[in-house]
This record gives C-alpha cells, sequence and structure tokens, in this order.
C-alpha cells in the first residue's frame, strides 16, 4: 500500500493477526539484527537487568530526597485548617478563615523534573492525606471558568473510587453544567457527610486527624505560566467559600519566591504561605553519581568525556537529572550493543562463571583489546605465547585481571571520597569543588601531574589543626562505611593521626600560642592568596631557622600519606587492563544523540549554498564541466531549469529562504542576515 | 613633490601641463554647480577645508598634473580580481556564511565613481579659500603618508581579507558618497573632456589620496577625511552614526533578472516532474552506499523504541525513502502509522483520529483533541497488549509545527507503547521543543543525509516557479455548475463576472451581500434573501464560495479561484450556451 495521496495524510496498516508473533523479543534487535545467538542474547540481557537496577536505584534515591520535602509538607497541612476540623465557630477564627493556607516549593529551573516530583507528591498525598488532590497546569485554564471545571472534574473524578460507579454518568452529564464555587461546597458537605455515616474509609486510614473533613489539596504546578488575573480571581473566590472547603494551595515555583508576590500583588494578603524548598538539582546530581557511578555496586563506569559530555548537557543545557539518566541508559544500552565483551560487565561471581564458557571468538577479542595487547607486551616471551595461544591460560588471566579491576575500583573511590575530604577545604578549590569534577580529573591522567597537584599539596600542608582534625574524621568516616579491609592499613593509619592530633590538642597549646603570637605581629589586613604567600614565605624560614613543631611534623606525615595514596590508587582506568569490559567510552556518540546539531549537518551537507542562490546555473554546469555559454541544447537548458525550481523549493522547505511579495520571482533569506 | 612616492605608484601616472587659464575656467564653470549643494552644508564646510589646501598645492604647482584614467583602470581590475579571489579563498573554509557581495561590474562603477567625486569636489570650492590652508595641508599630508604605509601593507594582503575589508568599507562610506555622486554623474554625462579637464587641475596632494583611494578600491578620501575631521568634533554622536549606517539594512540590491527574462515560461508540476526524472542523479553509486550505512542503524532503531527512546531523523535529504525502507523490513508485523507531515491537510485532529478510529477501532467521536488524547492515553494504559508505531515525514511541517500540535504529539509519544521515528527539516525545527516537550519526546537523534531530493515533499507546495494549472479547478467547477437550476447558475454567473470586473482592483474584498442582493433582484433571480443565502450554501458547500466578514460587519462574498480559470470558465460556458 502506498504511502502517499493527494487527499490524505495518514495512513493506518495492520498486519494479518495470523501472521503477528505473539511475543517478539526484543533481544532480536541487538547484534545488527545477526542470527540471535546466545551471547547477544546474555548481553542484553545483562544490558537490561544492569539498568533496571540502576534504574530503581535512581527511583530510590529520588524518593529518600522527596521525603524530606513531603515531611514537611504534610506537618503544613496537618497545621492548617485545625480550626475548620475542630468546627470551631469563634470570631477570631471567621476573621482569620479568610487566609488560604499555601505552601510554595521551590523546585528549580529543572522544569522537565517537575512532574516526577508532582507525581510522587499526588500519590503521597492521596494515600496518607486525603483522596481530594488536584493537579493544574496553567495551559489547562486560561481562565477562572476553565479552572473551576478542571478543579470540579477532578475533585469529582478522585470520589469516584470512594462512592458507586454510578456517579461516572452523572459527572459525564455534570460536565456541561456550570461549576461554581457553592456547587463544590455543596458536593464536599455531602461527600464529607457520606463518608462520615459511612465511618468507613479504605484508603486513609493512617492518620485519624484527617479522617473527618479531609483538605482539598490543589496543587498550582507552574505558578509561573499562570496568569495573574485567573490567581487572583481564584483566591478571592475560594477565600471566600473557606469555612466550607479546607481548601490548600500548593504552588510549584521554578524561579525564586518573591514571584507569588509579584503574580499576586493584592490577593497575596489572603495567603498564608509556608514555603518549602526542594534538594537543588545539582545536590541532586551529585548524590545521583555518588549512587550510580562512584561505587562498585555496578560494573558499568563512565569514561572521562562521555561522563564530561552528559555533566555538560546537564550543567549548560537543561538542569534536569531526568534527562542525565536518560543519557546514562543510552550510555549503557550503547557499551552493551557495541563492545562485545560487555558480557563479562556483571557482578564479579557472575562474570567468573562467564569467563570460563567464553568461546573462542570472544577470547580473540580479548586478546585484541588495547590494553590487553599493552599487557602482553610487557611479559616475558613464554608467557606472551601462553596468553596469545593458550585458551584455559588467557582465561585464567582474564579472570585476575577483572578481579584486580574490582579491586582497583574499590581502592580507587574510596581513595577519590578520602581526597574530595581534603580537597574540598582548600580555597578556591584548585582540583573542582564537586567530587565529580575530581573523579573527571583523575579519569583523564594521572592527577598527581597535574600542575595544579603541587600546590594543593603546599595548601594542604598549611592547614589549621581544627581544619585537619575535621577532614581526618571525615576520611575515617568515609572508610569505615565501606566494609572490608581495603587498602592495608591505611585506615588504622587515618585513626592514629586522629588520636594524635586530638591528643596535641591539650598538651600542646602553650607551644602553639607562642609560635602563633610571634607570628601574628607582622600581620596586616590582607586576602587570602597574600595571606598564603606569606605562609609559605615564613614556613620555609621556619623551616631553615627553627625546628617544627610537633604538630607540623604529623601535618607533613598527614600529607605525605596523602600523597602516597593519590600516587598509588588514583591512577585513571586506562592504565589497567581490561578496563574497556566496563568503561564506555563512545563520547562522541552520546552527544551526536542527544545534543545533536541539525544546523551544521545541513549545512555541511549543502556546502555553501551561497553558491547555489547566486548563480545557479553556472554552478551546475561547471560541476558538470559544461560550458554555460555553449550552445547546450534546449532540453539540457529545460532541465537546468527544472532543477533550479526544484532546488528553489527544496530550500524554501528547509527554511533558508520564503517567497517574498515585494518584488516579482524573488525570495527573501530567512538565515544569515536576512532582509 | 613626487619624489616621496613610491616608484611602483609612479609607474602609472602620466603628467601633463595645463594651463593656469584653463584652471579659471573649469571653477567657474562649476560654481554654478556648487549651488546645488547648499544644503548639504555640513558636508560642504569638511570637504571646503579639505579644498583650501589642495587649491594651496594648486597655486604652488598646477602644471603637475595626473590622468588619472590609469587609476580607475587599474581599480576597476583590482576590484574584480579580488572578489574572484575572495571567492576561492571563500571556498575552502568549511561553514559558510551569507556575504552581501555585491556584483563585481557595479561594484568597480561604484569604485569608479568614488574615486573620481572627490576630485571634482575639491575643484569646485577650491577658489573660495586660499587663506589659512597650511595647517590643514600638513595634517592631511600626514594623513596621506600614514595611509601610504597601511596600502604598503594593503598590497601584500592576502587575497581573503581584501574583499571583506573592502565590502565593509564600501557600506560604510555608500551614504555620504552618494550624494556626491549623485552630482558627479549628471556632470560627467554631458562632457567626458570636461571630467578630464577638471582632473587635470587636481594637485599633488590630490594624487595622494587618489593613490589612496585606488588602493583601497572605494573608500573615498573626502569622505574619510571628512569623517575624521568631524570625529574630532563630537566622537561620540558620529561613532554612533557610522555604526548604524555600517549596520543599517541598507537597500539591499537585488537583480532585475526575473524568469521572465528567460525565454522558458513557467513549468507546470506535470512537466517539471517529467524533466527531473530525465536528469540522472549524479553520485549515485556513494550516494546508495550511504543509504546503505543508514540502512545498518534500522535494528538499533528498533531496540531504542523499545527502550522508551523516540527517534528523530535529521539531515539533508528526503528521508521519505528511508523510513519506508524501515518500515518495510521492519515494521510488517505491528501495527503502525504512517503520517505524511507534508500533506498541506494534516492535522493533530486527523492523526489522532486515524488511531482512534481505524487503530483502535472507537466509534465514538469526542468533544475536543484533549479528550480524544486523553481516551487514547486510557486505552494504552489500560490494554498493555497494545503497541503502535507511529511514522511521521515532516515533523516540523507548516500544519504541525504549532505548540498545541507539538504537544499533543509529544504526550503520545511519551507512552511506552507507542513508538515514534519522525524525520525534520527545517533548520530551525527544534526551536519548536522546549524542554518539557523535548522530555515528552524523548529524543535520540540520528543524523541521516540522504542528498535525496524533496520530490514529494515539496509536491504539494505552491512553488512560486511552477505554473499553477486550474485544470482541477476548472472541471470541478464546472461539475457542479451543470447540477445547478438556472436560476443558481444565474447567480453564480453574477458574481463571477463582479470579480473578474473587480479583477484589477488590489482592495478587493468581495461583493457585499446587500448588493449582491439588489443585483440579484435586479435580474430577476430571487426574490427574497432568504431564498439567496439557500442558494449560497451550495456553493458555500463545495467550497466555490468565501464569505467574509469586513471591517464595518458586512458580509463580503468570494469567489476562492483565481481569475485566470473563471475567465477560461465564463469562455467555455458562454461557448456551449
Amino acid at each position: 500500500m502506498a504511502t502517499s495521496s493527494v487527499s490524505k495524510g495518514c495512513f493506518v496498516f495492520k498486519p494479518d493477526f495470523k501472521r503477528k508473533k505473539v511475543s517478539f523479543p526484543l533481544a532480536d534487535y541487538f547484534n545488527e539484527g545477526a542470527s540471535l545467538s546466545e551471547d547477544s542474547k546474555l548481553r542484553f540481557d545483562t544490558c537490561q537487568l544492569l539498568w533496571q537496577q540502576m534504574k530503581s536505584e535512581a527511583e530510590e534515591l529520588q524518593e529518600e530526597l522527596n521525603k524530606n520535602l513531603f515531611d514537611n509538607l504534610i506537618e503544613f497541612l496537618g497545621k492548617s485548617h485545625l480550626e475548620f476540623r475542630k468546627k470551631s465557630t469563634n470570631w477570631n477564627y471567621q476573621i482569620k478563615s479568610r487566609e488560604i493556607p499555601a505552601a510554595a516549593i521551590v523546585l528549580g529551573v529543572n522544569v522537565t523534573d517537575h512532574d516526577l516530583i508532582f507525581k510522587g507528591l499526588t500519590e503521597m498525598l492521596k494515600d496518607t492525606v486525603t483522596p481530594y488532590v488536584v493537579s493544574l497546569q496553567a495551559k489547562e485554564c486560561p481562565d477562572v471558568k476553565h479552572l473551576l471545571q478542571k478543579l470540579a472534574s477532578q475533585l469529582m473524578g478522585c470520589c469516584v473510587d470512594i462512592e458507586s460507579t454510578e456517579e461516572e454518568n452523572v459527572q459525564s452529564s455534570q460536565r456541561k453544567m456550570h461549576y461554581s464555587m457553592a456547587f463544590l461546597s455543596t458536593w464536599y458537605r455531602s461527600i464529607t457527610k457520606k463518608i462520615d455515616s459511612e465511618s468507613v474509609n479504605k484508603k486513609i486510614t493512617s492518620s485519624s486527624q484527617w479522617k473527618e473533613s479531609p483538605p482539598i489539596v490543589i496543587i498550582l504546578k507552574d505558578i509561573e505560566s499562570f496568569s495573574t488575573k485567573v490567581l487572583q480571581d481564584f483566591i478571592i473566590i475560594s477565600s471566600q467559600y473557606l469555612h466550607e472547603l479546607p481548601i490548600v494551595l500548593v504552588f510549584g515555583i521554578a524561579t525564586s519566591p518573591i514571584i507569588i508576590h509579584r503574580l499576586l500583588p493584592q490577593a497575596v494578603s489572603s495567603l498564608c504561605i509556608e514555603l518549602l524548598q526542594s534538594l537543588s538539582c545539582k545536590e541532586h546530581l551529585a548524590k545521583l553519581l555518588d549512587k550510580l557511578l562512584l561505587t562498585t555496586r555496578f560494573p558499568f563506569k563512565l569514561n572521562e568525556k562521555a561522563l564530561q559530555i552528559l555533566t555538560n548537557i546537564f550543567l549548560y543545557h537543561d538542569f534536569s537529572v531526568q534527562n542525565f539518566i536518560k543519557g546514562l541508559q543510552l550510555a549503557i544500552l550503547e557499551h552493551f550493543y557495541s563492545q562485545p565483551l560487555s558480557i563479562l560487565c556483571c557482578d564479579l561471581p557472575e562474570a567468573k562463571r562467564r569467563i570460563y564458557s567464553l568461546s573462542e571468538d570472544q577470547c580473540e577479542s580479548i586478546r585484541r583489546l588495547p590494553s590487553f595487547m599493552r599487557y602482553v607486551e610487557k611479559q616475558t616471551p613464554e608467557k606472551q605465547v601462553a596468553s596469545l595461544t593458550n585458551e584455559r591460560f588467557l582465561k585464567e588471566e582474564t579472570l585476575r585481571f577483572l578481579e584486580e579491576l574490582h579491586i582497583y575500583h574499590e581502592n580507587f573511590f574510596l581513595v577519590l571520597r578520602c581526597f574530595h575530604a581534603f580537597m574540598s577545604s582548600l580555597p578556591k578549590y584548585p582540583l573542582g569543588r564537586q567530587i565529580r569534577e575530581l573523579y573527571c580529573a583523575c579519569l583523564e591522567k594521572n592527577i598527581w601531574e597535574s600542575q595544579e597537584y603541587e600546590p594543593v599539596l603546599q595548601l594542604l600542608r598549611m592547614l589549621a589543626k581544627d581544619e585537619l582534625i575535621a577532614i581526618l574524621q571525615k576520611c575515617v568516616e568515609v572508610f569505615k562505611s565501606c566494609p572490608g579491609k581495603q587498602l592495608g592499613s591505611t585506615a588504622e593509619k587515618l585513626q592514629e593521626f586522629l588520636a594524635q592530633f586530638q591528643s596535641l590538642e591539650e598538651t600542646e597549646s602553650n607551644e602553639e600560642e607562642n609560635g602563633s603570637g610571634s607570628q601574628q605581629k607582622g600581620f596586616q589586613k590582607t586576602d587570602l592568596y597574600h595571606l598564603q604567600k606569606s605562609l609559605l614565605e615564613m614556613k620555609e624560614l621556619r623551616s631553615s631557622n627553627k625546628k617544627q613543631t610537633k604538630f607540623e611534623v604529623r601535618r607533613d606525615r598527614v600529607v605525605d600519606l596523602v600523597d602516597n595514596l593519590v600516587r598509588k590508587y588514583l591512577s585513571p582506568p586506562d592504565t589497567q587492563t581490561l578496563y574497556e569490559v566496563v568503561y564506555f567510552t563512545g563520547a562522541h556518540m552520546l552527544r551526536e544523540h542527544l545534543n545533536a546539531a541539525p544546523r551544521i549537518a545541513l549545512h555541511t551537507a549543502l556546502n555553501n549554498p551561497y553558491h547555489y542562490l547566486k548563480a545557479f546555473a553556472t554552478v551546475v554546469t561547471a560541476a558538470e564541466e559544461m560550458d554555460p555559454n555553449s550552445t547546450a541544447s534546449e532540453e539540457i537548458k529545460e532541465i537546468i531549469h527544472a532543477r533550479f525550481i526544484r532546488a528553489v523549493s527544496e530550500l524554501e522547505l528547509l527554511g533558508f529562504i520564503k517567497p517574498t511579495k515585494q518584488k516579482t520571482d524573488h525570495v527573501a533569506r530567512l538565515t544569515w542576515g536576512g532582509c | 613633490m613626487m619624489n616621496h612616492l613610491k616608484p611602483q605608484e609612479v609607474k602609472m601616472l602620466e603628467v601633463q601641463f595645463v594651463g593656469d587659464d584653463d584652471v579659471l575656467n573649469h571653477i567657474l564653470d562649476k560654481e554654478e554647480g556648487a549651488k546645488f549643494r547648499k544644503d548639504r552644508a555640513q558636508l560642504l564646510v569638511n570637504v571646503k577645508k579639505l579644498m583650501k589646501k589642495q587649491e594651496s598645492d594648486l597655486n604652488e604647482d598646477d602644471q603637475e598634473d595626473l590622468k588619472d584614467e590609469n587609476y580607475v583602470d587599474i581599480l576597476g581590475a583590482d576590484t574584480q580580481e579580488s572578489l574572484k579571489n575572495g571567492r576561492v579563498a571563500g571556498g575552502s573554509s568549511k561553514v559558510y556564511s551569507f556575504q552581501t557581495r555585491k556584483n563585481p561590474e557595479k561594484m568597480a562603477e561604484l569604485a569608479y565613481e568614488l574615486a573620481k567625486t572627490p576630485g571634482k569636489s575639491t575643484s569646485l570650492i577650491s577658489k573660495e579659500n586660499a587663506e589659512k590652508m597650511a595647517s590643514t595641508s600638513q595634517s592631511s599630508k600626514k594623513q596621506s603618508t600614514s595611509d601610504k604605509d597601511q596600502l604598503k601593507s594593503d598590497e601584500k594582503n592576502e587575497f581573503l581579507s581584501t574583499p571583506y575589508r573592502l565590502r565593509k568599507r564600501l557600506t560604510v562610506s555608500t551614504l555620504p558618497s552618494d550624494t556626491e555622486s549623485e552630482y558627479s554623474d549628471s556632470n560627467s554625462e554631458d562632457d567626458n573632456g570636461v571630467k578630464r579637464e577638471e582632473e587635470e587641475k587636481i594637485s599633488e596632494v590630490l594624487m595622494d589620496q587618489k593613490r589612496i583611494a585606488k588602493h583601497r578600491s572605494v573608500s573615498s578620501s573626502s569622505c574619510k577625511k571628512v569623517s575624521a575631521k568631524k570625529m574630532k568634533k563630537d566622537t561620540t554622536t558620529d561613532l554612533v552614526e557610522e555604526y548604524f549606517e555600517a549596520h543599517s539594512s541598507s537597500k539591499v540590491l537585488t537583480s532585475d533578472r526575473t524568469l521572465q527574462k528567460l525565454k522558458r515560461t513557467k513549468l507546470d508540476q506535470q512537466t517539471l516532474h517529467n524533466l527531473l526524472s530525465k536528469s540522472s542523479p549524479s553520485f549515485s553509486a556513494e550516494l546508495k552506499q550511504l543509504n546503505e550505512q543508514h540502512e545498518q542503524l534500522f535494528h538499533k532503531w528498533m531496540l531504542q523504541l523499545h527502550l522508551g527512546f523516540n527517534i528523530v531523523l535529521y539531515g539533508l535529504g528526503s528521508k521519505k525513502e528511508l523510513l519506508e525502507k524501515f518500515r518495510a523490513s521492519m515494521l510488517q508485523d505491528s501495527v503502525h502509522v504512517v503520517i505524511n507531515g507534508f500533506f498541506p491537510g494534516i492535522t493533530v485532529k486527523s492523526i489522532l483520529n486515524s488511531i482512534t478510529e481505524e487503530v483502535l477501532d472507537h466509534m465514538g467521536t469526542f468533544q475536543s483533541v484533549l479528550d480524544q488524547l486523553d481516551w487514547i492515553i486510557n486505552k494504552f494504559k489500560d490494554d498493555s497488549s497494545l503497541e503502535l508505531f507511529l511514522l511521521i515525514h515532516n515533523l516540523d511541517s507548516q500544519m504541525l509545527r504549532g505548540d498545541k500540535s507539538q504537544q499533543i504529539l509529544g504526550q503520545l509519544s511519551s507512552l511506552p507503547k507507542i513508538y515514534l521515528i519522525a524525520s525534520i527539516d527545517h533548520i530551525n525545527a527544534p526551536l519548536m521543543w522546549d524542554h518539557s516537550k523535548q522530555s515528552l519526546y524523548n529524543w535520540l537523534w540520528y543524523e541521516t543525509t540522504t542528498y535525496r531530493p524533496y520530490t514529494e515533499e515539496t509536491s504539494y507546495e505552491n512553488s512560486l516557479l511552477v505554473q499553477q494549472c486550474g485544470t482541477l479547478a476548472l472541471s470541478s467547477l464546472t461539475h457542479v455548475f451543470r447540477s445547478l437550476t438556472p436560476n443558481a447558475r444565474g447567480i453564480f454567473r453574477l458574481l463571477i463576472k463582479y470579480q473578474l470586473e473587480n479583477e484589477d482592483n488590489p482592495s478587493y474584498i468581495g461583493l457585499s451581500f446587500q448588493d449582491f442582493y439588489q443585483q440579484c433582484r435586479e435580474a430577476f433571480l430571487v426574490n427574497s434573501d432568504l431564498t439567496l443565502r439557500a442558494q449560497l450554501i451550495e456553493f458555500r458547500d463545495h467550497k466555490l464560495l468565501r464569505t467574509k466578514k469586513g471591517t464595518d460587519g458586512v458580509e463580503y462574498l468570494l469567489i476562492p479561484i483565481d481569475t485566470g480559470t473563471l475567465t477560461d470558465f465564463l469562455e467555455k460556458e458562454d461557448k456551449e450556451a
């Protein structure tokens, strides 16, 4: 059947049901559509399993991060409408009840992540507080009428499961009715009475305080997009009905809380606003990275460039954690799709099992890995022969490397965290403030060879005692949080240092005072940089003149320890044999598919459209090596003419030009300085 | 005085002797002309200052003259050459920008004019002021020497920079110099000899200026100096002015060649198609290889579609064929909908309709598009066995690019069981999507440059270069017309005639209903406005009539068919009647 027609634009194709397969294995599409080998199926399953695990981890994290916010919100809901619930009639309350309780949640500019938060919020509220949760978006509510209509229909929808299904018929007939607040309040009264009389509430059992008169929570997802008039009117109307309807508003704010005052200069007085802050998206990302990448739980890793691209998209484009997760998903998929050895990218015991069932081809591809070749070159001739010919030997080697890789990662992340604890206390953060920056730096090359490293160590040698103690405590905690005995005795050493410093504090206070007293004379008010410089000078002076204090000696030993750890454990992953198995390296691919530049693609493809516009016939004939002035046959001229027409309409389709009525047969340029 | 000139420059000069009388004659001649220019006082003041100095030189050694024809010739050649060079150089860089390049010939002409203007204007006013020239001449000499230094480097300049600077100067200097060249034009028209004479009187300093003018091709020295002087007075305002002059969208030069000048007339769609099919595409082997590369991605696409991504294809060339291939090889066993976004009648409603009616076999109607969308979403949520592939050619087409359409399509595509693969072509297509829409679509971008002609995509378009053939409209018009009652025919004929009478009236918006009614009554075609309205319904149903409310609230009737077809129709009907 053709898919072009002059009379319609949609073509539906339905396969014969006989031919239709019952289930279509997705893994079929893995491995370039070649016959489905056991290997690629396994790879696909591994990929899916890994992704599911990471995804659920990310979701858990999101929940955990939301929890705090949600708890605050519930607390706020509990405080509001206390009087309403008591059915108080005192005069004071009547006055106060003109104020609608409103929670303003500052969510940040990453609008794409908000939906998830609101979804979680709605579910949570419905489970624990009230069935009457309505979420409204600005585009659904161009005026108050629509807003009320949407509100009512959602509210009615809320209670369908509580009431009978016959409501649905009523509902559809009601749809055309004119909704008003008065209508809503009668509805609410009837519904609460019904619940009272039945006194059965299947859903909300957790807290009895909501039972009698559950509040109506109205979530305005994007307060910035609402028009002032609609909001203002709505707030004024609902404040009139506040003694009948326990309304609570929840505002989602992407920018800053001031926007409420700007949007609602008058109605703001009838709101009782509580400000709630969600976690910033950057912190969210940091936590996410911590959970998904800076861990040995998941074998999959990104190389420096790939991580950089994903974080750049995050930082420079959208601040969206969801998009970051999407990028990660793509990276995982692509890694398993393109790297045949990714079959070993699973947890260690499983990998062990798989190693022994590796096929000959797979062994061969191990041998072809650059990192493996590098390793082989360094070996003795006998070993070289063995690893290149003996399959069993190769498998044993592979297993050993994978184990080493695992240990490398364990140590790497521990040391990275410790190092970050030291780094984050330095002024100006020479190696980056966030752990991801430090991580990227470590992934890229030997960090101790970077030019920032030496100054960093010098700065570390100047840390004050209390700072040092705090950092050491952090490091000890890092080590404690990781089970197992990694890094030999480092943990004990750190603890030892910590104890020493703490004891120093008591015994050597006198000495300290003397020392510092003499120093302070020379100082005037100065900035950090000069202070450091003069301190450095002074230190040199002292080291030549004066014996170091006990504290300084120990501090130097700590710094040396850190230096040793970094040099030993923070070497970049590409120094490890078989790192290709777990590291995703297709950074360009991520950029191509996530952050594409269609304009550039068009542009390169067209290769100087200017010429085509300027002298079409000449360019075309020149390309075909014809003399434009020669008496070419009329037919060829016709064809050129036709091609020109086609080119013009194509350029119009592509958006380079548009027809203009200013002059016959002329078009206006739309790009690069149009007229 | 010539000794400080560069030798190679001297080569181009010819020295002629001109008597004092000639000079005087010529100046007197010119003074009449100077009266015109009073309104351009400001310009003149500055020019005058210049002139003073020139006159002083003139008095000192007026036997030194030059024939500057040479200059101009060389100038023109220079311009052309550098322009060519510029083009060649431009060809090597990767991404191009459209720069307004003037026609080489025009440029040369302009340069010619500019080069000779200062001379004329100089001699014009030179007589008036003989005082206080020393200081000015010094300053101008300084300037000219510095210019020479610059000019030296200019000569050695690489090709690339020259045309650009040229252009820049041209645009800057266009405005002030225009006024002068206008004048000089009229002058040069009447006598070439006079012009030469006048130029002969130009002194040595002016010669310097000319050389500058020549080597910079266009920058008219007087203008330059005018602005330099001005700048001393009030730098800021002038800078601002200059900025806007340089950046103003000055009159865009378009060529006067239209298609009418070609012998060929406009082609219609059919002949166009025939002609194009004759021309064999070049590089077909390479193109085939390119397409095969794209086809290898099919499996990956399927995989990624199933994993929750949607795929968008971009890049030059029609992607219809590629997507057709994808459909044929991958989607034979699944339900899918192909949507031609480039189809002029496509709407989101029609897309949703084909999903609800044909895919989901639903026979109800919906109050609004949003209701329909909700229904589809619920349906897909309820029935997990449903799967649907959407192939949209040109998601960025005129009809679908609206915010609401994109929102709805985005929401559709965000359903886990609806898989969307779409193509975009417009360079600004990504601007359709803000962050929230992008997250709905969850795109993976694939560059699939195919270089295929957009035959089908553009076939619906009313290209300005393709003749609109009215055959279809004419035959349908005839058919509808034949089925009408004689009275109705008369009514319609009246309307056609009226419209043809107003053919040349650009502000014609239609015949008002009342007038039409009056006319029909007079022709005994209707007896009440109700009967007329009843008749009009028939036309409207056949899209032969459009009614529009004017600004005054009156209803206007218009036949939405071009006059050519209408005339044909009337002729045909008259013949048969």
